[in-house]
């Protein structure tokens, strides 16, 4: 079936095929629905009373399937890591299911949370602070082993130096501590923390953003051959789309705690239909002046709303040159306009 | 050769640190022509902000120190200046913008205060007659209802409304050049579309110069009309900004346009890093630089520095700091796209770096023979 870019709801040629993000075919090794996660905001000193709450992230749906990479985009604050964390179940979510094949994580007990959690792990953006500064590469890489209890001594030592070399580190390296490190490296000694226990998802993010221009692409590299060679899944947070488009395979555009938009790669950056999707890929610039200075930007006006008081409707109507009265009175559906291809916007199109 | 605004000649600003001396600004030379915009980039440690720090002579003393060159300001030599000069020139001729507006912007003060008391001071304006511009400049750089946020604190405003604070202030004295460092490094994408959108209309509306120091080539490919890039303390690359990009002639410059993703690539091809980590600026490479990471390099590369030199086939403001690609050199004809350089040279690259730091201390354990 042929699909048409729909440009208004009116349109008869626009087809509503699913109103939720989730295709059963088996295929998800994630499936998240309605997943909120609220902090609440408090005040008084002895007697604390919630004032009010960060909706960091406000009801979303999204799946990631089997071996791919999902690349989360957005701007600072609009709810990426608190995704990532909140799939993890390094948050309690204040709403929605997360399921990981097939087991629904939100109501797993501690010792069965444990189990699962081996199957899962995070790389952190901040390699300086994701270390622990006072323990050894071998016992920062070695702890997740012994605590899930898959390898002690000599074995585990054995596989510690076996990891260093997998992430390019000389293998003597295992009585060094994070400092002696650069940059570039401290993130290979976090991949091969996370890659210790032989997870099959990882959520990496924003792994390359506290990294130089020229470090970043070896970090990339690495990556994409370690998610070949031991079969990885990916849910990608970073803000740079430039890294993102080049190693999604499919991408997920949020803003102030919504995913407004989730697409396969080429879908995204060549018909993106959200207007904040529209927004942003035209506000990267290319480093080609040829291409730069035949470019039109959309500009957006001011900053993003606070997610303590999201604005009504549309959370994106105070920014957005399309808006129309709707916009503000009725918050648009999530809604599979092709195939594949959602989007959350009352007017989605070019 | 048109009059030069600012000519920058042989610049060492040095750090003198218990390590021993940070050669952060190694004999740097170029100049800026009124009204242009200059980019600067590479990575960080490379000697951007320390450059522009020379400039305004913000470097701070000890443990820094301008150990030799000139910089020559519409035709006042800025390192022969006293105090006081130095002072005038800051206010009224040169001024910078940071990434971080913070560390700028005073937190105690408000908006107005701050902007105003630079503009009773350098141009001898009365109070009111100083708010009235303050005002005005805030609406110039697109701070909404201005008048109502004058006398908010910096805390109140947004990292994007900050840097607009910082701008409004470094044009308040219609100063003939600003020194943008990092000015939208710490800013998102949609905001830093914003900032760079006035910045342009700056330039071209009142004629300013700019350097504009980033690590982002996306950002001066749109932005300037020259580009020069800096490693390890040295300039390695000079060209105006169209032929950089369609005719790059140093491995290193080559190396940066290779390793980063496009947002219009349409084939996912792999990217091409550079190995290794930047030199250590307390003792640099005796060679070239950028040999210890060059996939290209040959025995000349390690013995002798190449100069800063005109380049075949180029435009003639083209100039290079690389043996290989100067008159004769083995890299004159190479297709940067298609040859990647040497793959047993790429593979000696990685192994050094992972022997990083060198000797292993006597706890090491060493490695198990088989490999997986
Ligand atoms: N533990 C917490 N308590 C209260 N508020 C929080 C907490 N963690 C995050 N937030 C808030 O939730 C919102 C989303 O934060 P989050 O860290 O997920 O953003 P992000 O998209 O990852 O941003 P960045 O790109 O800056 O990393 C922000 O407004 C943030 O201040
Ligand atoms: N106050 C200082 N004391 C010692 N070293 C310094 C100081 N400021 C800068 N440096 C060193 O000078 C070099 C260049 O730094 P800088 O110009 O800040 O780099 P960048 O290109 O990232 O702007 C680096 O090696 C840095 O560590
Ligand atoms: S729903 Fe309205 S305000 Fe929201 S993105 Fe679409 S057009 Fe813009
Ligand atoms: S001089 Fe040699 S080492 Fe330096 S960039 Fe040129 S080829 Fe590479
Ligand atoms: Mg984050
Ligand atoms: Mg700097």
């Amino acid at each position: 079936m042929a699909l048409n870019t729909p440009t208004k709801p009116a349109d008869p040629d626009y087809v509503r095929v699913r109103s939720t993000a989730t295709i059963d075919s088996g295929k998800n090794l994630l499936d998240v629905k309605a997943l909120k996660m609220h902090f609440p905001l408090t005040q008084g000193i002895i007697f604390q009373r919630q004032v009010g709450a960060v909706r960091a992230v406000d009801g979303i749906d999204f799946f990631v399937e089997k071996s791919e990479t999902l690349g989360l985009v957005g701007e600072s604050g609009c709810g990426k890591s608190t995704t990532g964390r909140a799939i993890l179940q390094l948050y309690k979510p204040t709403a929605g299911e997360v399921k990981f094949d097939g087991v629904e994580l939100t109501r797993l007990g501690g010792e069965d949370m444990r189990k699962m959690r081996r199957r899962m792990q995070m790389i952190f953006q901040d390699p300086y602070a994701s270390l622990n500064p006072r323990m050894t590469v071998g016992n920062i890489i070695g702890e997740p082993l012994e605590v899930h209890n898959l390898a002690r001594g000599k074995e585990k030592t054995e596989r510690v130096q076996e990891l260093l070399r997998v992430v390019g580190l000389n293998p003597y390296f295992t009585n060094r501590y994070p400092h002696e490190f650069s940059g570039g490296q401290r993130q290979r000694i976090g991949i091969a923390r996370a890659l210790a226990v032989e997870p099959e998802f990882i959520v990496c993010d924003e792994p390359i953003s506290a990294l130089d221009v020229s470090i970043q692409a070896q970090v990339i590299n690495l990556l994409e051959e370690l998610q070949d060679r031991f079969k990885l899944t990916y849910l990608f947070i970073a803000h740079d789309l430039s890294v993102v488009r080049h190693i999604s395979d499919r991408v997920a555009v949020m803003y102030l705690g919504k995913i407004v938009e989730l697409a396969d790669r080429v879908d995204l950056y060549e018909r993106p239909l959200h207007p904040y999707s529209q927004a942003l890929l035209s506000a990267v610039p290319i480093p080609d002046p040829a291409v730069e200075s035949k470019r039109k930007r959309i500009i957006l006006t001011g900053d993003v709303p606070s997610p303590v008081n999201p604005p009504s409707g549309c959370r994106f109507h105070t920014r957005c040159w399309k808006a129309q009265q709707i916009c503000s009175e009725v918050d648009p559906e999530f809604i599979e306009h092709e195939p594949r291809h959602w989007a959350a916007c009352h007017f989605p199109g070019v | 050769m048109a009059q030069q605004l600012l000519e920058v000649t042989d610049l060492h600003t040095q750090f003198f640190t218990r390590d021993g001396v940070v050669r952060a600004v190694d004999g740097v030379t170029f100049e800026v022509a009124a009204g242009e915009t200059l980019g600067i980039v590479g990575e960080s440690g490379c000697g951007k902000s320390v450059t522009a720090l020379s400039l305004m002579r913000l470097i701070p003393v000890p443990p820094g120190k301008i150990v030799k060159g000139s910089i020559m300001f519409d035709g006042a030599d800025v390192l022969k200046m006293d105090d006081d000069e130095v002072r005038g020139i800051r206010g009224n001729n040169i001024a910078m913008i940071f990434q971080d507006p913070m560390t700028s912007l005073n937190p105690v003060l408000t908006i107005s205060r701050q902007i105003s008391e630079a503009l009773e001071l350098h141009l001898k304006m009365d109070k009111s007659e100083a708010r009235k511009r303050t005002i005005e400049l805030l609406d110039l750089v697109g701070i909404p209802s201005a008048k109502k946020r004058v006398d908010d604190y910096p805390h109140q405003f947004s990292g994007g409304m900050r840097q607009r604070v910082m701008i409004a202030m470094a044009l308040s004295c219609n100063p003939k050049l600003i020194l943008a460092d990092e000015p939208t490094t710490a800013l998102d994408v949609t905001i830093q579309a914003q900032i760079l959108d006035l910045l342009k209309n700056l330039a071209r509306e009142f004629r300013t110069a700019f350097i504009l120091i980033t690590h982002d080539l996306g950002v001066v490919a749109g932005m300037t009309q020259r580009i020069h890039v800096m490693y390890g303390g040295k300039i390695v690359e000079k060209a105006d900004t169209a032929e950089l990009f369609a005719n790059p002639k140093m491995p290193y410059t080559w190396g940066l346009l290779r390793s980063i993703p496009r947002l219009d690539e349409r084939r996912k091809a792999k990217l091409v890093p550079i190995e290794g980590l930047p030199p250590d600026l307390i003792a640099p490479p005796p060679g070239c630089r950028f040999e210890p990471r060059c996939q290209y390099r040959r025995e000349i590369c390690r013995e002798k520095e190449p100069e800063l030199e005109h380049i075949p086939n180029s435009k003639p403001d083209h100039e290079a700091r690389c043996w290989g690609t100067q008159q004769g050199g083995w890299l004159v004809d190479t297709d940067w796209h298609k040859e990647v350089g040497d793959t047993r040279v790429i593979e000696e690259i990685k192994q050094e770096v992972a022997q990083l730091p060198p000797e292993p201390k006597p706890g090491d354990v060493p490695p198990p023979p088989t490999a997986i």
